[in-house]
């Protein structure tokens, strides 16, 4: 550093600096958002996960020969078509696993900021609380969707390796080609990821909140699990319409036929119920905290 | 007040209150465009705590701050314009380089930034780890990436806590001589240090905090001739200077060793003690003042004189010499100053 002489360039400069310097727009702070996901070797966890299951599942099928799972239409004819894999997986992992995916990563994403102290050092800089929040809330819900596509692609590829291309039959016993049926297993994913907004929207939220990665994480499926005893207990039926995991399942209104768009229309607004309040306290709780740790 | 003519720190009542803990206690500071202001105070005195205000990182309990006439709580990221530094250590992600790091900084800064990233790596002689994951980093070279973070600004004010802590010697003086030359290029630096040699050769005004309060604000050589007037006297016969100084009105806090006898006067007092002895017959043999070092001052304005008061700051001060004295929560002002006693 005693080549202090550059100094005087870097820095003599600062008197000529404009008064007021174009400011970075929030969609550059997602994009180093997701570049810090990226860089993050966690990231990759859950994601390994959700793609290793597809894979197993299909392999233990093959390995094993089982075709006797009658008590759901897909499982049925799971060896039928490779088509019948994505939609059996997202039945199985849009219950839990797929939301303690999003819950790692969402309840992370600032609460992980707070603990190395960078928190403090993004917001020296020239973009606001609000930008940062929307960034990370952004950069969460897109690690969210590539889970979800990512568990899907694999569950497809993998599928239709195995057992082929073919027609499907849906809830309403309607065959669906198969272009048609992939559509639909791209449809079902978009649709689930409705929810899984929530759920983010949740884990940000206590993430800004606790400040802390674990509080934040198991605080998030903690209500998952939570939300999934309630709608257990005799006597609260009423609301089991309004609970967050009950949304969990109604992309399968997408799987009949004629489509049935109630239950996804239904957990637009329940889900935005959610979602919405969360996003909107976390963002206050960033904005009026004290950024004081590290 | 236009951002240009503002100072670069103005702050009026500044308090923190955690719970019971009052962590900053209605802090006043003026940081005027080209200082090099020394922020000094022990530990838990309240400096980062009022930084990280500064910074709009943390909300005051009371008062204001404002950085070129903008408040950072109102005005955001805009308040920061043309302002850097770092509270604490300055912290990295530890998983991507240290140029990527200062790529995502850039970016988080807008206005070309990411151009000067090799010039102000080469600033902290950091190109040839440039490619390094910061994970590996030692606390030296975080110091120095954290400097280069700040320059990729352009700042006009270089806001720097405690940037020497952990280095060794040669970081330290490499330390100070980029302060220097920053400063020398026009930067104004607010630096908060517990190294008083530091502040002693750097800082040209300083605000002494303790206990949350600013004991001291003004400018260095103030503080030095204010807490400095002090003289050691020998003579031809000690034990009898020492009766007559204890006597002389003006002459304050005698105190006798073996090298002679210390005192604290007004240099007119010192005149009148010395035809005093001339008049009973006793030879001066050396009359020297005796500057305060920085060292000195900082610790009779942050260490409690003795008294009991507690850390509530009541009953502390520097012992002043006669006539300049300010009573326990009176506050001293001179040109450029203002000692806060208690």
């Amino acid at each position: 550093m005693s080549s202090a002489t550059a100094a005087a360039g870097a820095a003599s400069s600062a008197a000529a600096a404009s008064a007021h310097p174009r400011r970075p727009f929030t969609l550059t702070v997602y994009r180093w958002e997701l570049r810090k996901l990226v860089s993050q070797k966690r990231t990759y966890l859950g994601l390994a996960l959700v793609m290793i299951l597809p894979l197993f599942f299909v392999v233990f099928q093959n390995v094993h020969q089982r075709h006797d799972h009658a008590d759901n239409i897909f499982a049925a004819q799971i060896t039928q078509s490779g088509l019948a894999t994505p939609v059996l997986m997202l039945l199985f992992l849009s219950v839990f696993l797929l939301p303690v995916v999003a819950a790692l990563v969402a309840g992370d994403i600032f609460a992980n900021e707070d603990g190395n102290g960078t928190l403090k050092t993004i917001l020296t800089r020239s973009v606001d609380r609000g930008q940062v929040f929307a960034a990370k809330a952004l950069a969460a819900m897109s690690y969210a969707a590539l889970a979800v596509f990512a568990a899907a692609a694999v569950a497809t590829v993998a599928g239709v390796a195995s057992w082929g291309f073919h027609s499907v039959r849906t809830f309403s016993d309607t065959i669906v080609s198969a272009p048609e049926a992939l559509l639909l297993v791209f449809a079902i994913n978009v649709a689930y990821l409705i929810p899984m907004v929530a759920i983010v929207g949740i884990g940000v939220l206590l993430s800004a909140a606790t400040r802390n990665s674990a509080a934040a994480v198991v605080g998030t499926i903690g209500l998952v699990i939570l939300l999934f005893i309630v709608a257990q207990i005799p006597g609260l039926e009423g609301i089991r319409p309004y609970l967050l995991t009950e949304q969990l399942q109604n992309w399968q209104g997408l799987l009949r036929t004629p489509t049935d768009w109630g239950p996804i229309a239904h957990s637009a607004w329940v889900c935005a119920l959610y979602a919405v309040p969360a996003l909107f306290a976390g963002y206050l709780v960033l904005l009026r905290r004290d950024v004081a740790g590290g | 007040m236009s951002d240009e003519a503002a100072p670069p720190v103005r702050a009026r009542g500044l308090v923190k209150r955690y719970k019971e803990v009052l962590a900053v206690d209605h802090i006043d500071l003026n940081v005027r465009s080209g200082d090099v202001y020394g922020f000094l105070g022990p530990n838990g005195a309240g400096k980062t705590t009022t930084l990280r205000m500064a910074l709009g990182l943390i909300v005051p309990t009371e008062g204001t701050v404002e950085l070129f006439g903008r408040n950072p709580l109102h005005q955001g990221a805009r308040a920061l314009e043309g302002v850097a530094g770092f509270v604490e250590a300055p912290r990295f992600y530890p998983y991507l380089t240290a140029r990527k790091n200062l790529e995502l900084l850039a970016a988080l800064d807008g206005d070309g930034a990411r151009a000067r990233i090799a010039e102000v790596l080469d600033v902290v002689e950091l190109t040839p780890r440039a490619g390094h994951r910061v994970g590996g980093f030692s606390h030296g070279m975080r110091q120095r990436l954290g400097i280069a973070a700040a320059l990729l600004r352009r700042p006009r004010l270089l806001i720097l806590d405690e940037p020497a802590t952990g280095l060794d010697p040669a970081g330290m003086r490499d330390m100070r001589l980029l302060i220097r030359r920053l400063a020398d290029d026009g930067i104004t630096v607010l630096l908060s240090s517990h190294q008083l040699p530091e502040v002693q050769e750097l800082c040209d005004r300083v605000a002494i905090v303790d206990s949350g309060r600013v004991v001291y604000e003004g400018a260095l050589a103030d503080l030095r001739r204010q807490g400095g007037a002090g003289y050691r006297l020998h003579t031809t016969d000690d034990a009898r200077a020492l009766e007559l100084a204890r006597a002389q009105q003006g002459v304050e806090h005698v105190s006798a060793s073996e090298h002679g006898l210390a005192f604290q006067s007004q240099e007119r007092d010192v005149g009148e003690l010395s035809l005093t002895l001339a008049a009973a017959g006793i030879g001066i043999l050396a009359l020297t003042p005796e500057l305060a070092t920085l060292e000195d001052l900082f610790f009779r304005l942050t260490e409690g004189n003795g008294d009991g008061t507690g850390a509530d700051g009541a009953g502390r001060g520097m012992h002043l010499p006669s006539g300049t004295g300010a009573p326990a929560g009176a506050a001293l002002a001179s040109a450029d100053s203002t000692v806060g006693i208690g």
